[in-house]
């Protein structure tokens, strides 16, 4: 059986630029940052002061009636989730239980989930009560918490921090039936979990699919993990919009966010028989591992990077000077840029010094399983747009960094474009997308 | 994407566990069938005062003792040590060379991939406990952030926090033996590592990989798993008596029993493994993925999604109901999935059903949660290895409305041929994996 070709036909994106795919894109061109002091909590005492937070949003605007008293069970990440998933289905002209259940155009049975998912952290104010019941002689104790401190805790609390708990809710809300998968490969999530659905598509056991990610790192014991392992910058808390430099020879740290992004995925073949705005194919998937003992890091020179975007290039069946765009992983972390850098250039060859790169995580911080979906809603609008924003704060390269850092925004007719991502652990994804033309033949 | 003329067939070539009933795939599948019960009082937190005071819990083990390099594995929380282990042993049998950096097995690394259903480490509880009850203000009912920071900052260590997050074991097998395939990581709940099986399958079918190192890899026998399962009431509380307090099917089942531990199996192509000449185990031939859609909290009452996932299994494996030998059920031993799971099974498999054997090794070994599918798959081809089927143990009050062969309390010699293996995950997720016998045409 031929497999089948798997395009893009919706898009949602809730950013730290705003609450939709027109506000991330408009925040983009504009060079406006989305990165600022932290008010989800006080982060004194932290050295790295700054996040990126999504604007205000009212849940139960984005809940049909019969899920809002769900809503009491979303963590911010499952929140995001269902805000970035409604944009995405409006925007493909699918009809689903959540967006009219009287006029629905979808079998349920034929749809695919798949959600990058993080480390849902547990909300500690929740927790600190229970806590502060379960003490003897100023020390926690465990035996009460067992006990008192267990009763104080809400009965469904674990199902909210579970990271399936995304793709269930946004699933029930627009009754998704087909296969459903949490990605957890934290910053590489969203890559492996567009990549996956593209290819449950393409094996023919879903004709759409709903895949992308989010994350809510905006918390403390999320935030302090990135401190302990040093990769928060400490520095810059003064002035946000400076503060994360991907390939810059300033560059001091990533800067961590919250976010959403989501993608319609579907059959070619069923795209045009609705004759649907097609934003982009999906053409190439890879993915590898960075190996490095030094786990926290990707190895120096970048060869799971390498060997991820071989493989996309390979399933895309194109050449490294076939791409007119990369957008990196690019956390603004030296050490982990450089080796981004170094394992880009070692399958592009020449071709490095033409092809635009366009890191994003100066202006949307890092979104961790966020960031990857971003990043391809990102590439789409650049492809559709015909033009690429400056990428910020990269004002001088870091040295032996070759990568063409786009300094002024472009306009570039699109064809082919790349996204790669990395996490600690060392998983690494990437992606490519190819502009859609019209053409039914490759 | 790529279109290749060829699917690959999958088989399995080596396995590997470390569970409550063991630390090696023949001492675990002994006391299977000797119906030995892996629970206990637990041991690694006082849980004393929990509402559930026992587990199954991994004991006696030391993830060092399966690595020339320690120092790179010395951070990992419970489940990446129990990864570790578990991993090694898949691959000695297997025949792939780990911790090496001129492995002489001939295997291309980059067509060598990962794909776990693993769970998150436990918090450091001494320190985050601590950090909580010095920063609760309980006066003004809020958090003094400035004094968490400093608590935290202060005592938290860097690389236990780090291991907490969900794709470490990945990272430790992709150190241990040089993967460079397609690696992910997923957390689809109790359903994950049978996801993670059935998409390892799918990476290899389309020639993606020629290797995958499957399974999962979870404890969440800490003290906010036990809280959180105690407070959905999802576990037993059969305090008095742990070794028969897991007992799917009876009338007088009071939930799961919770266990941890890894179980990794390596699916490889056919091509690939005759290439190597390697022992053969079985081959994979279906995998269906579906969701419930219904609610947070509960199962679709008639097992909708179960029934889908069964049906696509058995679609994509082109067989019937009728050819399936043995089903090993998700069976946790909640009233609910009890109860769905069989209404599902008699959806699916009509007239068959009363006929096909359903056990649950969960009775025994607990429930791995992310680990539980890989787990129960290992037993799934060791039925089929010895034409012998795992009991259902504690069965001795069997509940009226359940009426299916449960396999109850005594294993079954019987040819088994074809194994259907069947998880299902809080939030909705279904997955099912069919096993065959290695057939040579």
């Amino acid at each position: 059986m031929a497999s089948a070709r798997v395009v893009i036909t919706g898009l949602g994106a809730v950013s730290p630029l705003g609450l939709s795919v027109g506000d991330m894109w408009e925040g983009l061109c504009a060079g406006r940052c989305g990165i600022g002091e932290i008010t989800a909590f006080d982060p004194v005492g932290f050295n790295c002061k700054l996040a990126g937070q999504v604007p205000d949003h009212k849940i139960q605007s984005y809940l049909p009636k019969s899920h809002r008293k769900a809503a009491k069970l979303m963590s911010r990440d499952i929140e995001l989730a269902v805000v970035a998933s409604d944009e995405a289905f409006r925007s493909s002209g699918l009809i689903t239980k959540g967006i009219d259940a009287d006029k629905i155009n979808v079998d349920p049975a034929r749809v695919a989930i798949n959600f990058g998912a993080g480390l849902i952290s547990c909300d500690l104010v929740e927790l600190a009560p229970a806590a502060a019941v379960s003490v003897t002689d100023g020390r926690f104790d465990i035996r009460k918490w067992g006990k008192e401190g267990l009763e104080q805790v809400t009965p469904l609390w674990l199902l909210k921090y579970l990271p399936n708990m995304l793709a269930c809710h946004v699933g029930i809300i627009h009754d998704i039936q087909g296969p459903s998968n949490s990605i957890t490969c934290a910053e590489a999530s969203a890559h492996l979990a567009i990549g996956e659905a593209a290819q449950i598509i393409s094996r023919g056991d879903s004709d759409v699919a709903l895949a992308g990610g989010a994350e809510a790192k905006v918390n403390p014991i999320v935030m302090i993990r990135q401190c302990l392992i040093k990769r928060a910058t400490s520095e810059n808390n003064d002035e946000p919009a400076a503060a994360c430099r991907p390939f810059d020879a300033d560059a001091k740290g990533s800067v961590f966010g919250e976010g959403a992004g989501v993608v319609v995925l579907e059959s070619l073949e069923r795209a045009q028989n609705r004759s649907v705005k097609i934003y982009a194919e999906v053409v190439g998937v890879g993915s590898s591992n960075s190996i490095n003992p030094v786990y926290e890091h990707l190895e120096a020179d970048g060869r799971g990077i390498q060997i991820a975007v071989e493989k996309a290039l390979a399933d895309a069946q194109i050449q490294p000077d076939d791409l007119d765009l990369i957008v990196p992983h690019g956390t603004g972390i030296a050490a982990d840029d450089m080796a981004e850098a170094r394992g880009l250039e070692a399958v592009l060859g020449e071709a490095v010094k033409e092809i635009a790169v366009w890191p994003t995580k100066s202006v949307l911080s890092n979104t961790g399983a966020a960031s990857g979906a971003l990043d391809i809603i990102a590439a789409v609008c650049a492809m559709a747009e015909g033009k690429v924003p400056a990428a910020k704060n990269c004002d001088r390269k870091a040295d032996g960094c070759n990568l063409n850092i786009v300094k002024q925004a472009q306009e570039v007719d699109i064809r082919y474009a790349l996204c790669c991502s990395y996490t600690y652990g060392g998983q690494t994804a990437a992606v490519v997308l190819k502009s859609f033309d019209g053409e039914a033949t490759n | 994407m790529i279109e290749r003329d060829t699917t690959e067939r999958v088989v399995i070539t080596g396995m590997g566990i470390v569970c409550p009933l063991g630390h090696d795939v023949e001492t675990v599948w002994r006391a299977v069938l000797a119906g030995k019960s892996g629970m206990a009082r637990t041991a690694i937190f006082d849980a004393s005062t929990f509402p559930s005071t026992f587990g199954a819990e991994v004991k006696d083990y030391d993830p060092v003792k399966y690595t020339k390099k320690p120092q790179f594995h010395k951070h990992g929380n419970r489940g990446s040590g129990f990864a570790v282990g578990a991993a090694v042993q898949a691959c000695g049998q297997a025949g792939i060379d780990v911790e090496t950096d001129k492995p002489g097995d001939r295997i291309n690394r980059s067509r060598l991939g990962i794909y776990l259903g693993a769970g998150e480490g436990s918090v450091d509880n001494d320190v985050f406990f601590a950090a909580l009850v010095e920063a609760w203000d309980s006066e003004k009912g809020k958090m003094d952030w400035g004094k968490w920071a400093e608590v935290a900052f202060g005592r938290m260590d860097p690389m236990r926090e780090l291991e907490q997050e969900p794709n470490m074991p990945a990272a430790h097998i992709a150190m241990l033996t040089g993967a460079r395939g397609p690696t992910r990581s997923c957390l689809t709940a109790c359903a994950a590592s049978t996801q993670a099986v059935g998409e390892a399958t799918e990476m290899i079918r389309r020639g993606d990989a020629d290797i995958m190192i499957a399974g999962g890899a979870h404890s969440m026998i800490h003290p906010l798993g036990v809280m959180g399962f105690n407070r959905l009431t999802a576990i037993s509380t059969r305090n008095d008596s742990p070794q028969t307090a897991s007992r799917p099917f009876t009338v007088s089942r009071d939930g799961f029993v919770l266990g941890e531990g890894a179980a990794m199996l390596i699916l490889e192509s056919l091509t690939s493994a005759r290439t190597r000449g390697v022992e053969i185990l079985g081959e994979v031939i279906g995998y269906g993925s579906s969701s419930d859609a219904f609610r947070v909290t509960d199962m679709h009452e008639e097992g909708r999604g179960p029934i889908q996932a069964m049906s696509w299994a058995l679609a994509d494996a082109g067989i019937s109901e009728k050819q399936v030998d043995y089903i090993n059920t998700h069976g946790t031993g909640t009233t609910e999935n009890d109860s769905i799971e069989t209404k599902a099974i008699k959806a699916v498999f009509k007239e068959e059903a009363k006929n096909t054997p359903a056990s649950s090794v969960k009775s025994v070994l607990g429930h791995l949660i992310g680990a539980a599918g890989a787990a129960e798959l290992i037993t799934c081809v060791l039925a089929i290895r010895d034409n012998i089927v795992p009991p259902t143990m504690n069965l001795n009050d069997p509940d009226p409305e359940l009426d299916l062969d449960y396999v109850p309390n005594e294993p079954r010699k019987m040819p088994v041929n074809i194994a259907m293996n069947e998880s299902f995950g809080f939030g909705g997720q279904n997955n099912v994996v069919i096993i065959r016998r290695l057939r040579e045409n």
